[in-house]
This record gives C-alpha cells, structure tokens and sequence, in this order.
C-alpha cells in the first residue's frame, strides 16, 4: 500500500481542492497523503503482574502510531465497552462490524494483551485489517514480544509492535531516531553544548562540556560521529566526537580564522565545512581525520552549510552571497553545475535534504523583513515552493526526518528559541523542548 | 576818579566861566539845579565755579580676568558725583577696587550749579592663558591593553556589508595612529579584532559576514603600515551582541568591528 506520494499541482488543481496558495508561486507540493488510514487501537490490560505496566505500554503505543501523522487514530472514546483480547473473541454474525460502523468507523485494529513469563513482560499482539470477511483473512498478522517487567520493557515491547504495523502499512516509523541540537541551558548564551534527544522529545542528554559556544551539530549517515563547531579553542573550529560516548577524534582543521558548518558525506568518509580562505568563508572538504583537505568553491563570496545530496552523494546544497545576499544554491561536488534555487529574494539559509533527494526544506525572509525566516520546501526538478510556516516567530534551522514526511525546527515565540516538529505540510506542530534556547536540530537515525 | 569827583569839577569849571563873562554883565543869573543824584547799582553775585574732574584713572588699566583695579579720582566744584556700571554715588576724592569681568568703560559724572563733567576710563580685561598642557601619561602607570580599551573605536558596518563607509574609514584611521603609538610602546603587544553582526542574518552566514569585517579592517590597518602578524582577527557572528532589541538603532550597535587585547 502506497501512503506516501509527493505530487505537485497546477495553480488549478490547487484552486479546485480549495488548497492554500502561497507566495507568487501558483503551486503546492503534497508530500502528506490526505486519505490517511483509520487505525483503532484498543487498550490492552496485562494479567498479574504484567497489569502495573500497561499505562505506560497503552501510551508508548499510541504516540508511536499518532507520531507518524500519517495515521488517523480512532478516538478512544468511541471504542465498544468490551474489546477483545485474542482473534477467538471475534464472533460472527457481528464480526467486526462494531469497530468499522461510525462512530469508531476503523479500516484497521491493533489489539492483544500481556502476560508475565520467565520474569519477563510477553506481548500477544494481534493486527486485523478489518475489511475482510473473516477472522482468518483479517489477521495481517499476530506476533510474540518479550521485554524487561519494567516500563522500560513495556515500553520497548509496545516501540516493536508499533513498529511492525508501520512497516506493513508502509509508513517509516521514528523511533529510535535521535535529534541533535545546540542547548544554552547549562550556561546561558553564548555558552552552548551539544545534545541529544529521542524523536519526541523524550530522553534530552548533555553530550559535550566544553563551556563555549559550540553549535552547528552533524551526524553521519552511519549515526556513529557527530561533528560541531566549537569556540573552545578560541576562533570557531570543528571538532568529531563518537555518538555512544561523546569521545573526542582527531581531526586537524585548517589554518584559518573561522571552520564551520560540517557536514558528512553519505559515505561517511569525507567532511564538508567552510572555512576562510583569503579572507572568505569557502567551502572545503577533507578526510574525517582533516586529511586530504581540498577546496570546492573559489569566489570572492561567503559561502556556508554545504549538505550533500543523500541520493546522488555527488551535489550539494549550499549558501552563497555571490548573488548579492546570502540564497541557496546547488552544485557538484566538483565545483561544476553552479545554480541558484531561490529567487535573490530576501535572505535563505539552512537547507536541508528530504531522504529521497527530491526535497529541500530550508528557511527564507521572502516577503518579510531581514530576519523574519519562515521555514519552506522545494520541489527539486521544478522548484516549486511552499511556505510551511507564518504568523508564527522567527522560523530556522529545518531538517528532515529519517521518515520522509517530518521536519524539526526551530522557533523563536517570544524572546526563547524552541525545537518543534511538523509534517512536511506544516500540520502537525509539537513543541519539543522548553529549557534555555535550543537551536540547530539534526534528525539522524539511531546508531545502526 | 569816581564819579562824584568828576561831577564836582565840572561843576567847578562851570562857574568859573560863569565868573569871567559877567564883569561885562553886571548882573549875574541863579544857579542850575545840582544833578539828579545818581544811585549807585548793587553789585552783581559772585560768579559759580564749574565741576572739574582733576583726575580720574584706573591703575593697573588692563588686567587679566579674576584680577582688580583700582579706581582713583579727584574732583572739585561739584556737589552730585557717581560712577556707573555699579559702582554708584562717590566722594570728591576717592579709591575703589573694581573686578570686571570683561572689559569695562567706567564714566565718572560730577554736576553741580556750575555745570557738569564726565571723564571716562576704561579697564581692559584680558582672557586667562589657555592651561597648560596636561603632564605626559608616565607610560608604566598605563597598560597597552587599557589604552586600547579607552581610546578605540568600534566601527559601524551596513545591513550585510563589510566594506568600510566614511565614518569607518575616519574611525579607522584614529584606530591606526592608536595601534601605532601602543606597538612601538609595546613590542609584545598584539590586537584581536572582533567582528559583530546583528541578529537578523542566519548564525552560520553572519559567522562568515563577522570574519568580512574584522578582515576588511585588518587589511585597511596593513595598508597604513601596521604589521599583519600582530593583528588577529576572530568572527562571533551573532553569537555576543550589544542589545537584543528589534530596532535599527540596536542593530546598527551590533554590527561592528571591537578591538581587544590579543593573547
């Protein structure tokens, strides 16, 4: 079953569907499926002592399922006052026809219960298409999960679960996924350190302690390393720490005033950054060791954020004030093929790659002051543009999730800067953090 | 002779002549009637003397400012006397002290019944010298460091420019002179420049805009002859602004080159 497609329309066909037009562009890119499935998801209950953990199970399913936002979860509320346990409580002649009649109207149904066996939490848990005409062609499927007697366990039992219903109906699931961002909670700004925190929020961890400005985080494809900026040694310089234990690599950055904005190649090997040459911040790209360092660009223009295209792994993105102020523009690795995306409106930064390369999320003033960036998404091959965030602060930093169809980023509501999620259609808005400042978010997957 | 004795003699004449022309005529005729007495005038008043300013001077006549002079007259003849320009109702003969100010016409009038006189003086006031120059700064009781701190100024980019404007390269310039007095005071002495941008820009492009600034004002210094390897520049972006207000005025205060102390 296909639940994602990204599709562009004509300014008619948007006119037609009563979508909102934004900007000059007669255009909206559709990358959140609107006919979502309605799944219902009956609260379990545990036997013995089992039972003292499934308020935690009954959340960490449900959030795992809303999370995606591209599921319509069936109100609880609406649920029948007896809810089975095990496919034999399915009776026909009524089958399931209380749980897809309204008011619960349901195409789908997660359900099963908990037990205690070798000490440890076992889940049965049952996915019914409900479309079907039998109990045996209902059943997707009926699997076994074993975890700690602990919440945690009754956490991860429910994450696989979850889990195993987004993968048969197609959708990417976000757990396990980690974000990075750059905090000032400890020491107040400019003092900043990078953190880590799961997809939701939860799990918020302090990875480096330099007290200095250290910001920009990165993270390999491989969820191993992450790179950052860091003013610790005095001018800004890049530094490599591994991702499990935040230990400092070698890496041997450039003679130069300022090292900034690293980025890893999709191979892991290589580092992008911009560094100042002449004068200028240029782009660069060494070895993770700062090997084999060699230029990209060579203008007399500051140029940052270099992101290779995840696909290709053989053009980039990256900010340029060649133009006049700073837009985005693309290129190959190789320096070749230079071309600007955005208009030479206003100013553009942080760009950021859908999985598939066929998206750019990234923020721009267009039709605002200096300073007023709201986040936006490009069509690659046409270059068309939504405008995904307004009348809602100062909207930076976007990046897309591992799934596709979320981004996080950062805004500025008042006088604090905080992370926030949203589909990729701008719905969906989940604030995320509320300590200090948080800025810069990178959604990596977990570590392989 | 007064009059009476002249009219005596005539009077005697007369008769004389009366005498000899009658020994022709024997009979003599009776005599005139004596003159009507004159009354003899009163004399006329005294004429008055008229007021008379004998003197009036000022000693010193030219003064400096804080300093007095005195005012010395004498007059005579006069009954009202007085000096303007505050000084007021005087005696014949007299001293005052008077401080003007400024140059000042003092005007002694002296009247009375037999008229007036005025007589004037002037005192004339000159302006202090200017005050000497401060004593030279010992330079062990100044550091480097603290002279680069008071006398530097901070230079003032446009919205997303690095070059220097007018008022930058004035600022510049004063800079320059500045660096060169404290580095051949202190050859040890180096100096950091920070370049600054204000909020609006994104952090990783205004990091680059920051490193512009502080670069186009190294460069500038090099042109004037300042040694490169003793100026270190270092871009904080955003990162360390002035004010945090949304306005021009706040923003035009971050977006700067500062001067310190470099290591």
């Amino acid at each position: 079953m296909k639940t994602r497609h990204i599709a562009v329309f004509s300014a008619l066909a948007a006119v037609l569907v009563g979508a909102i037009v934004l900007g000059a562009q007669d255009a909206r890119i559709e990358i959140i499926k609107g006919d979502r499935p309605v799944i219902a998801v009956a609260d379990m209950h545990g036997s013995g002592a089992a039972q003292q953990y499934m308020d935690q199970f009954n959340k960490t399913l449900w959030d795992e399922l809303d999370n995606t936002g591209q599921l319509r979860l069936a109100p609880k509320t609406s649920y029948p006052l007896e809810v089975p346990q095990q496919p034999s409580d399915f009776k026909p002649p009524a089958l399931f026809s209380i749980w897809t009649r309204p008011p619960v109207g349901a195409n789908y149904l997660a359900f099963g219960y908990t037990a205690v066996q070798d000490n440890q939490i076992l889940l049965y848990g049952f996915f019914f298409n409900l479309g079907q005409p039998s109990v045996q062609s209902a059943q997707v499927f009926g699997n076994r999960y074993y975890g700690a007697l602990s919440n945690d366990g009754a956490k991860k039992v429910a994450r696989e679960f979850a889990a195993d219903i987004l993968r048969q109906l197609g959708i990417a699931t976000l757990s396990g996924t980690k974000i990075y961002f750059a905090s000032d909670r400890t020491g107040g700004s400019p003092i900043k350190e990078i953190w880590s925190m799961d997809y939701d929020g939860s799990n918020q961890k302090q990875l480096t302690r330099y007290g200095s400005s250290t910001s920009q985080p990165a993270v390999s494809a491989d969820g191993k390393l992450f790179a950052f900026m860091t003013y610790a040694g005095g001018n800004p310089q890049i530094r490599i720490h591994t991702a499990d234990t935040s230990r400092r690599q070698t890496f041997v950055n450039p003679v130069s005033s300022a090292v900034a904005t690293p980025e890893f190649t999709p191979d892991g090997k290589n580092i992008l950054f911009a560094a100042t040459v002449d004068g200028w911040l240029q782009l660069m790209m060494a070895g993770i060791d700062g090997g084999g360092m060699r230029r990209i660009s060579n203008v007399r223009a500051i140029e940052v954020s270099p992101r290779v295209n995840p696909k290709t792994g053989s053009d980039l993105l990256f900010i340029s004030g060649r133009s006049g102020h700073q837009q985005l523009w693309r290129m190959n690795l190789d320096g070749t093929d230079r071309e600007m995306l955005t208009t030479g409106e206003g100013d553009v930064a942080n760009p950021s790659w859908s999985p598939d390369g066929h998206h750019i999320a990234f923020c721009w003033t267009r039709g605002y002051e200096p300073g007023n960036f709201n986040i936006f998404v490009m069509d690659i091959a046409d270059r068309k543009y939504v405008q995904l965030t307004s009348n809602s602060g100062r909207n930076e930093n976007p990046w897309w999730a591992p799934d596709g169809v979320h981004l996080v980023f950062s805004s500025m509501r008042g006088r604090v800067t905080q992370l926030y999620t949203m589909l990729a259609d701008g719905t969906n808005v989940k604030q995320l953090t509320t300590q200090g400042n948080n800025i810069q978010p990178v959604w990596a997957k977990g570590i392989e | 002779m007064n009059i009476r004795t002249l009219s005596a003699a005539v009077f005697a004449a007369t008769l004389l002549l009366a005498a000899a022309g009658c020994k022709k005529k024997v009979a003599a005729s009776a005599p005139p009637p004596p003159p009507p007495k004159v009354e003899e005038p009163p004399p006329p008043p005294p004429k008055p003397q008229p007021p008379r300013i004998d003197t009036f001077a000022a000693e010193p006549a030219t003064l400096e400012r804080g300093q007095s002079s005195t005012l010395r007259w004498t007059v005579a003849n006069a009954t009202n006397m007085s000096i303007d320009q505050g000084v007021g109702a005087i005696q014949a003969n007299g001293t005052r002290q008077v401080s003007p100010g400024n140059s000042t016409t003092y005007t002694l009038t002296a009247s009375g019944s037999g008229g007036m006189d005025t007589r004037s003086v002037t005192v004339t006031v000159n302006a202090p010298p200017p005050p000497p120059p401060p004593k030279p700064k010992p330079t062990v009781t100044i550091s480097s460091a603290d002279m680069l701190s008071r006398e530097a100024q901070d230079i003032y980019f446009d919205y997303d420019m690095s070059d220097l404007r007018a008022d930058a390269v004035r600022s510049a310039m004063a800079n320059a002179e500045l660096l060169k007095r404290i580095f051949a005071q202190d050859p040890n002495f180096s100096v950091l420049i920070e370049g600054h941008c204000d909020e609006r820009g994104s952090a990783e492009y205004n990091l680059g805009l920051g490193d512009r600034r502080a670069t186009s004002l190294k460069d500038y210094y090099v042109q004037q002859g300042l040694p490169a390897n003793r100026i270190r520049t270092i871009s904080y972006g955003k990162e360390r602004p002035q004010c945090t207000d949304a306005n021009e005025a706040c923003y035009q205060r971050n977006r700067r080159d500062h001067m310190s102390a470099g290591q």
